[in-house]
């Protein structure tokens, strides 16, 4: 479900590159995306898997008569509380240390990982067990675990088998979906040491089970994400389908849980709404298997200390700008995401990001700033076809925020860009573009030329390769050439 | 104060500047005309349960109160349980005779090896969601620690008819009172553990029990 996480290595050692202000750059989802199109099999995974939980989405969106009214409640409620979220965290604050809690503030990744690694030690643990959490790997929390000799080890079945395998998740929600079984078999029989081992989802399911179980009986330590917080009564909530969510909060003597400061909402009867929105768009069920939901401690029940780390990490940059404020909106349901057509042929890698799909193309350069070339690559990634914000239980109007994204990337490029951008063919046709717009006379003039030159160019009714500096605008798209005869001369010419 | 707190709080009100002073969150209107009342009799609400319940692949069963004793008896008898993990509170007068019954007391309670080798457990609940087919516990008697129902494989689960809501809204308002003042951790269940990570099918069973039995019992 929801929450989330990975060994993904080199995506965490980005991600805290950036955060530590070693501006690496990420490549572009242009040059990443284009590897991921011809590998037919993962093309075949994503689309099989996408267009599954589409299907059974939409049945189970379709038997819900007041649909609309939940999501219209689930957006406003967001909105509250981003408009007024230094009231709702210092709330949160009070009511989770009224509870037993301790709450710790991380401004960055490299805070959230000190916090974190200092409070493992101290419970002198040298292995935790994970539930998966985004979050987490947002701020690369296993990489820096590892480098203070703590292993983590995550305990979904997905997240397993892509720690195992050393390789990224390429899904929020079914993280391992580019793997085959017997891709994962093999990889069972060589870390697991299970050699006799079938390829039966059963089967795999089971080893992962025996292995896990020792893991959870000796854990001293759990960290885990949280899918929401309630401010009035500090309640966290984790969503999950395999039960390990529940394991990792309820066994280990001490739970660490990181959460966006977004992840909050206002009141418990709140989750009327959200977990009538989430299960239904996310695994696109009624109701998920596993619902936890805990107030601090509980004497006897479960931990017998709770951290709750409130994480930053860019939100509050993301906050600051009133289009992309939406963005924080979202509650990780992956809706979006099976439904882009753009997802559906790159699948999750191409974003370079631990956000992948629609959500992940406005999150992730909002977060990591458009200075990062391949974070604002990833506003381009979209058909802008508005079919994520169609679905999207928060009501976030993911097109805006892409076209409010692509004008903002416009707008730097022009100021920082000197006279290398003023000379650029692109920004030269559209200020002789613009020109021509501004006057008829203009305009019918340089449609008149354009007719001409445009001759040599046109093959079997479309434009495919303009030459030399032109021909960036044709590698990706066609275009249609100008008519013999615009509507205008038609009808001058149609009385005569 | 820390001086991450003071840094994101101001850079909160920083960002926020556009929202004027005055603004209270109410301000921001939220439709609440949602359902929040069933409009089912009785007996469709227990039907649905039921029915939403063994979709997700739970056994049901409905029965007596009467027969309590003998179907729970029956029941363990087919899951093959000899070591039953038995909560704080729960009826004595229900349980098998013949069985080994770990019973978790207060100041006494089953160890997580304990609980990992028996075969079983058998608890109440606090509510059940027509809905979703959805079961609440809220560690209450009967029910016990989160833990008795996670680590043994086996889950019987027994629900009075008159236990049932049947919305989603309903359900979680119920438990509105009892969070705001103790806050008991609670555990909504909606068919066992399950997991599609492999190619996308479902396989019932991972972590947590792989079987579950929910008795709904009319009186
Ligand atoms: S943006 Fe909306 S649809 Fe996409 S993951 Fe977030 S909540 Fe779900």
């Amino acid at each position: 479900m929801p929450e989330h996480n990975t060994g993904a290595d080199w995506i965490n050692v980005d991600f805290i590159s950036v955060t530590m202000k070693n501006k690496k750059k990420t490549p572009t989802f242009e040059e990443t995306a284009k590897a991921y199109l011809s590998n037919t099999q993962l093309r075949r995974n994503i689309g099989h898997a996408t267009h599954t939980i589409r299907e059974k989405r939409e049945t189970v969106v379709g038997e819900m008569p007041d649909w609309e009214i939940l999501r219209e409640a689930g957006s406003q409620l967001k909105k509250r509380v981003m408009r007024h979220l230094d009231d709702y965290l210092l709330q949160l604050e009070a009511s989770v240390q009224e509870a037993g809690g301790k709450v710790h503030w991380a401004g960055d990744a490299e805070e959230a990982n000190r916090i974190i690694a200092d409070l493992v030690k101290e419970q002198q643990a040298e292995e935790v067990v994970k539930v998966k959490s985004i979050t987490t790997d947002e701020i690369g929390l296993n990489q820096a675990l590892a480098g203070e000799g703590i292993r983590a080890l995550e305990t979904d079945l997905a997240e397993l088998i892509v720690q195992l395998a050393e390789d990224e998740p390429s899904h929020i929600l079914v993280p391992a979906i580019h793997k085959n079984r017997s891709e994962i078999r093999e990889l069972f029989r060589k870390k697991l040491n299970q050699q006799e081992l079938s390829d039966r989802p059963e089967d795999l399911a089971e080893a992962a089970r025996l292995y896990l179980r020792k893991k959870f009986l000796n854990a001293k330590v759990g960290i885990s994400g949280a899918n929401f917080a309630v401010a009035d009564t500090g309640t966290v909530a984790v969503v999950e389908s395999e039960g390990n969510g529940r394991m990792c909060t309820t066994l280990p003597e001490t739970l660490i849980t990181v959460m966006g400061i977004e992840k909050i909402i206002p009141r418990w009867r709140d989750f009327e709404v959200f977990m009538q929105l989430l299960p239904r768009s996310s695994t696109a069920e009624r109701m998920n298997p596993y619902n936890s939901f805990w107030t601090g401690v509980t004497e006897g029940d479960g931990p017998r200390e709770f951290h709750l780390v409130l994480l930053d990490n860019g939100r509050t940059n993301v906050l600051a700008d009133e289009v992309g404020r939406q963005t924080l909106n979202c509650i990780r349901c992956s809706a979006c995401l099976n439904v882009c057509p753009v997802y559906e042929r790159t699948g999750g890698h191409a974003y370079n990001s631990v956000y992948p799909g629609p959500i992940g193309a406005i999150l992730t350069p909002q977060l990591r700033g458009l200075d990062d070339e391949g974070a604002a690559s990833l506003p381009y990634a979209s058909t802008l076809c508005g079919a994520c914000y169609e679905v999207c239980p928060v009501k976030i109007n993911i097109p805006e925020v892409l076209v409010h994204l692509r004008g903002k990337i416009v707008d730097r490029k022009k100021r920082e860009g000197g006279l290398k951008t003023k000379t650029d063919p692109e920004h030269v046709g559209m200020r002789w573009m613009g020109r021509a717009f501004t006057k008829r006379s203009r305009y019918e003039r340089a449609q008149k030329i354009a007719r001409l030159g445009q001759k040599i160019f046109v093959r079997d009714g479309t434009i495919s390769n303009l030459p030399g500096e032109l021909s960036g605008w044709t590698a990706m798209r066609d275009l249609k050439p100008i008519p013999k005869q615009t509507f205008r001369e038609w009808w001058g010419d149609r009385d005569e | 104060m820390s001086s991450a707190k003071d840094n994101i709080l101001g850079s909160i009100r920083a960002a926020l500047r556009e929202v004027p002073a005055e603004e209270q969150p109410e301000d921001i209107e939220v439709p609440r005309d949602y359902r929040k009342q069933g409009e089912g009799g009785v007996i469709d609400i227990v039907e649905r349960f039921a029915e939403r319940v063994g979709e997700y692949k739970a056994t049901v069963n409905r029965i007596h109160e009467e027969e309590l004793k003998d179907t729970i008896a029956e029941s363990c008898r087919g899951e093959g349980v000899e070591a039953l993990a038995v909560p704080d509170g729960f009826p004595g007068e229900w349980l098998p005779d013949d069985l080994t019954l770990l019973q978790d007391k207060k100041d006494a309670p089953l160890s997580h090896r304990e609980l990992d080798r028996s075969d079983g457990v058998i608890t109440t609940c606090a509510l059940g969601i027509a809905q979703t087919g959805t079961l609440v516990l809220d560690a209450g008697a009967g029910q016990g620690r989160r833990v008795l129902t996670l680590l043994p494989d086996y889950h019987l689960c027994i629900i009075w008819e008159s236990q049932i809501v049947e919305l989603v809204s309903e359900g979680f308002r119920y438990f509105e009172a009892s969070v705001e003042q103790e806050g008991p951790p609670l555990t909504f269940i909606s068919g066992p553990s399950a997991t599609s990570d492999i190619e996308l099918s479902r396989v019932e069973g991972v972590h947590g029990p792989r079987r579950l039995e929910v008795l709904i019992v009319s009186r």
